[in-house]
């Protein structure tokens, strides 16, 4: 008879304790509760670690209970996670991300965003030129429902109305704003993630959010509104316009690295680009949130000419000054 | 693969090398296709009943402030938003917490990690996330659109177009999608696991009444040990009396009169199980019965 206790249960048996600790720690780290844990406990995990992580390899170097491996293997895993798992707070990785990350991201998909910049000019001029024109192009560049009666067709004072008049009350203004909010971040998200296709869609996104631009501007020129039309667009349109251009940026940044992947791997290249693209699109989702209001309250609200072209102006200033303004303090990256 | 994995809960073609910096492979198993169908269906359940229930919820409330009144402009605005941030933020959230995985991915026993191996971070996260929009919301979008003013071939080259992203999972090895690709991340299984107890430490006097000679315990390898581990882990006596009867035969075993099956299984486990393990010692591996190493 051989010796009653195997050797790998004498193994099993003197380590129990520690995976049964390691498991109750990565248990509650698990739950949510990694502050509750006090600071022994937290010098404790990576030694029970270390340790479950060694009992593994001997475990599978010795043992033949497959149940005591894929235990091992599971509680290994959830550690490894818990320990390499992300330890930044919040809070911390919220304030990094407005000082450097996401100006330095902005900063690093210039090229791109100069790209989706002229597509955007090109579409507005196109469609300035065509509605001149013709006004018949009006229609290929605004659908129906957007135009809310704003066509070829209407009178000169009604347009000139739709720019000044206060709508019927400002109650409905929240709504409106919290909907055009998330309707342009639709937008900037399904054209940022376009570029996963090549770039092709996103461009036609950016082009043709520019021709309706365009051709609600040669509309209202062509009543002699021009001034005041470009004023009603652009008090929240700086922001906006801004917000998609990035987004489609960072869309054309993914598409380019899948076509161009240069030097690294496809799969590399994209992942890198990702991961900048990703940054970018987390401001661009608060940009259009500040435009949203814009839209819905500014626009509504204020009705001076001079006041529209002064907050355009002002933000398009704030918005290149801190994106594109050099900094005194590098980030250690 | 160098651990005998005789009868793998999952192919093993699925299993990744994943080597931590202490140098120990991990082995992580890749998702199949099929589960993370079934968390991302799971995910959206909720997430339709959820909002379901709120916007019923909210209805209730605005008429009962007055449509007209401010405050229903309120409960409007809260909605539209809470809808914004549940599509977006639904999967963010849950995936930034540490166990990295939506209740439907929990459910079905996944989570998501970084690729390679690092820390999996908030913009991985956020990119993976954002990318739904091309593999989920625009093609439901383009289901439901009416067709009017669209030819049929256009439509259809659409859906094509499209397709090629709802399926990318299916086209490559480690069913990436294309929010995994672009972020760098992949789902992998992550079943929480129990410690079952160890079959081979019994009280001594069970195994007193069997004294197998190394011929018998030498007579199957890890293979059949495995098989054996999972009978005994079982509760089906049915399958426990047929399985001693074949050992019984194969190690030519008079059984005493009135031995108990259970008694006679573990007692051959224990003695199987240490004389492999043994081996393994020696850098011996008994791969299944018909392997003769260590003779």
């Amino acid at each position: 008879m051989r010796a009653l206790t195997l050797r790998s249960s004498r193994f099993r048996q003197e380590r129990e304790a520690d995976w049964r600790r390691l498991e109750a720690l990565v248990g509650r780290v698990e739950a949510g509760s990694v502050n509750r844990l006090a600071d022994a406990e937290l010098l404790e995990l990576p030694e029970l670690y270390r340790a479950a992580m060694s009992s593994l390899s001997t475990a599978r170097s010795i043992s033949l209970d497959s149940a005591l491996i894929d235990y091992l293997e599971s509680l290994c895993t959830r550690a490894y996670f818990v320990v390499y798992g992300a330890r930044a707070k919040p809070l911390q990785r919220m304030a990094r991300f407005f000082a450097v990350d996401w100006p330095a991201a902005v900063r690093g998909l210039w090229r791109e965003t100069a790209f989706a910049a002229i597509l955007l000019a090109a579409g507005i001029a196109t469609a300035m030129v065509l509605v001149g024109r013709d006004p018949d192009w009006f229609f290929s560049f605004v659908p129906r429902e957007l135009a809310g009666g704003r066509d070829p067709g209407a009178t000169t004072a009604f347009l000139r109305a739709t720019l000044y008049d206060p709508p019927e009350s400002a109650e409905g203004l929240g709504v409106f704003a919290t909907f055009l909010f998330t309707h342009n971040a639709q937008v900037a998200i399904t054209a940022f993630s376009l570029g996963f296709a090549f770039g092709l869609p996103t461009a036609l996104i950016v082009a043709y959010n520019g021709a309706t631009m365009g051709a609600f501007i040669a509309l209202f020129a062509s009543r002699g509104l021009g001034f005041e039309a470009v004023g009603w667009l652009m008090i929240h349109g700086v922001t906006e316009l801004f917000a998609v251009t990035l987004a489609a940026a960072s869309g054309f940044r993914i598409g380019w690295s899948l076509a161009f992947p240069g030097a690294d791997t496809r799969l590399e290249s994209v992942r890198r680009a990702g991961r900048e693209a990703a940054l970018v699109m987390g401001g661009v989702v608060l940009m259009l949130m500040i435009a949203g209001v814009l839209e819905g309250f500014g626009r509504q609200l204020i009705t001076s000419d001079l006041a529209r072209y002064v907050i355009a102006a002002a933000s398009l200033v704030l918005w290149c000054a801190y994106f594109y303004l050099p900094r005194g303090v590098r980030g250690a990256r | 693969m160098a651990r005998a994995d005789p009868v793998p809960a999952f192919p093993s073609k699925r299993v990744r090398a994943f080597v931590t910096p202490e140098g120990v492979d991990l082995r992580l198993v890749v998702a199949e296709a099929s589960e993370r169908a079934s968390a991302f269906l799971l995910d959206a359940v909720i997430i339709v009943v959820g909002l379901v229930v709120f916007t019923i919820v909210s209805l209730v409330a605005a008429f009962a402030v007055g449509v007209e009144r401010p405050g229903a402009e309120f409960i409007f605005s809260v909605l539209l938003l809470v809808f914004f941030v549940v599509r977006y933020g639904w999967f963010v959230f849950w995936e930034l917490r540490p166990r990295a995985a939506t209740p439907g991915k929990r459910i079905t026993g996944l989570r998501v990690a970084a690729r390679d191996g690092g820390r999996l971070t908030a913009d991985a996260v956020f990119v993976r996330n954002a990318m739904r929009e091309l593999e989920v919301f625009l093609p439901l979008t383009l289901l439901v659109m009416p067709a009017t003013g669209v030819d049929a071939l256009t439509r259809l080259f659409a859906l094509i177009w499209i397709g090629v992203f709802v399926f990318f999972p299916l086209f490559n090895r480690d069913r990436l999608r294309v929010g995994d690709l672009v972020a760098g991340t992949w789902v992998v299984r992550a079943p929480r696991r129990r410690l079952l107890p160890d079959l081979a430490e019994r009280p001594p006097p069970a195994y007193a009444a069997f004294a197998f000679t190394p011929e018998q315990a030498f007579a199957y390898g890890e293979q059949e040990l495995h098989v054996l581990e999972e009978v005994l882990r079982g509760s089906d006596p049915k399958i426990r009396k047929a399985v001693a009867r074949r050992i019984r035969a194969k190690i030519g075993w008079t059984p005493a009169p009135f031995e108990d099956d259970r008694a006679f299984l573990d007692a051959y486990y224990a003695a199987l199980r240490g004389r492999l393990e043994g081996g393994l010692l020696l850098g011996r591996r008994k791969k299944n019965k018909f392997d003769l190493t260590g003779r």
